[in-house]
């Protein structure tokens, strides 16, 4: 410290004499700061506020940019648990509906086994009715064939043989009574 | 060093050793009786370069920065954060920022000239314009300090050590205001002015001994020695361009540690 102050002394000592480097020429030294005055307010007026709004409009694009993010994020969890919502829904729904087809249909194939069961009867039934209406027209169609049968059968037998009289007739009392009991052809 | 340069002066037979004459330059033109040198060219040449560099990176601000816009970006983000930020603290360095671009810039650029052909000459080898910026920085980190503390609250801040006993109050406190209020703009100028004034001196003794002894001094000796001090003289030249950018990132560092000195609470 003490040995700067020495060459400074010395440089202003022989600072007059134009041969010493640490002459303080005054026109230098006001020349120096104009200029770098001026460069100064250059700078502050025209460099750093440029470069200052650049650096905060940056700043905000990101943080603009990490909150639209954010944002868009929650959106999407907001609209990924409204469709697993639906989903789930959705899956209900078709078991309801699978289970009400399955009850439907159960009721449906009971219905047509009645409707089925019924129809069968009917038939069964209708069948026995004809069978009993076409026994009978067989019964009154026979009873009729039987009085001829029986008058041919009589007359041919009265036109055979008379000696045996007596017999013959229990033979036609006999058929007689059996036709009345309605049991024909055991003879 | 300028007992040096005249040592060399008595040893050489018809070599004019350079010496403090090489940095008396006659003046260009005047205007107003005003005496223009080289050297004052210089200064507004640097001015107009460091404006005109950063007015053309800034023509165009855009969020997705150009070429030119990224390498002013690049250049103002190190002095604002390295420099402005990381010394003088996140919550006040912002109103120095254009201070310390400007000066840091306009440093470098008038040392670099030392290194430009044609210009060859650093302009702070020229005492008084370091005396300009040195005086100029006294004044910005006192004022700043000042106006934050109350002059008189400055001044015990800068003087009044904490944390030491009082009986050795008398010894400090001057020792304390001369090393920070009085020395810093000496060594500020000093630092810088002869650096780059001893960087050019030792550059013109290479390579003018060099053109001596090869042409001069004639000889195997002469042609050998002379080829060698030239190829000091470039190695120095590199030296140079590293002492150039150091001392102009010193003087604007130690502005900001100043600065950030006559802001702080405690000393």
């Amino acid at each position: 410290m003490k040995s700067l102050f020495l060459i400074l002394a010395e440089g202003e000592e022989g600072g007059h004499t134009p041969e010493s480097p640490l002459a303080i020429e005054w026109i230098e030294i006001v020349l120096s700061l104009v200029v770098f005055g001026l460069l100064f307010f250059a700078i502050k007026k025209f460099v750093v506020p440029r470069f200052e709004s650049t650096y905060a409009e940056r700043t905000a694009a990101i943080e603009g940019g990490l909150a639209a993010a954010e944002t868009k994020q929650a959106e999407a969890d907001a609209k990924l648990a409204e469709l697993e919502q639906q989903l789930a829904d959705a899956r209900h729904e078709a078991a309801r509906i699978r289970e009400e087809a399955r009850e439907q249909g159960a009721a449906i194939i009971a219905e047509m086994r009645e409707q089925a069961q019924a129809e069968s009867s009917r038939i069964v039934e209708h069948g026995k009715a004809q069978i009993e209406a076409e026994r009978q027209q067989a019964v009154t169609s026979l009873r009729a064939e039987v009085g001829s049968l029986a008058t041919n059968l009589a007359g041919r037998i009265v036109g055979e043989s008379l000696e045996d009289d007596a017999r013959q007739g229990r033979v036609v009392e006999r058929f007689l009574a059996e036709l009345e009991t309605g049991t024909p052809g055991a003879n | 060093m300028i007992t040096a340069a005249s040592t060399v002066t008595a040893q050489g037979d018809g070599f004019t050793a350079p010496g403090p004459a090489n940095f008396q330059y006659p003046e260009l033109f005047s205007v107003g009786g005003v005496d223009v040198t080289k050297p004052m060219v210089q200064l507004l040449l640097a001015a107009v370069l460091v404006f005109g560099f950063f007015w053309l990176a800034t023509r165009r601000v855009a969020m997705v920065p150009s070429r030119m816009q990224f390498a002013g970006e690049g250049a103002y983000d190190f002095v604002r954060n390295s420099v402005g930020r990381d010394i003088i603290g996140s919550r006040e360095f912002q109103r120095f920022v254009p201070y310390l671009l400007a000066l840091f810039f306009f440093v470098l650029v008038n040392n670099i000239f030392a290194s430009i052909p044609f210009v060859q000459f650093p302009t702070f080898s020229r005492a008084s314009m370091a005396y300009a910026l040195a005086g100029l920085s006294w004044l910005v980190y006192n004022g700043a300090g000042m106006a934050k503390h109350g002059p008189l609250g400055y001044l015990k801040l800068q003087s009044v050590p904490t944390g030491v006993p009082k009986v050795m109050y008398p010894l400090l406190v001057p020792l304390e205001f001369f090393s920070n209020i009085l020395v810093r703009p000496v060594t500020l100028a000093l630092r810088l002015f002869a650096n780059m004034f001893a960087g050019h001196l030792l550059l013109i003794l290479f390579a003018t001994g060099g053109l001596y002894l090869a042409t001069e001094y004639g000889g195997a000796i002469g042609i050998v020695s002379g080829v060698l001090a030239w190829v000091m003289a470039i190695l120095v030249s590199f030296l140079e361009i590293l002492v150039q950018f150091l001392q102009a990132y010193v003087f604007v560092l130690l502005n900001a540690m100043y600065i950030q000195g006559a802001l702080a609470d405690e000393h």
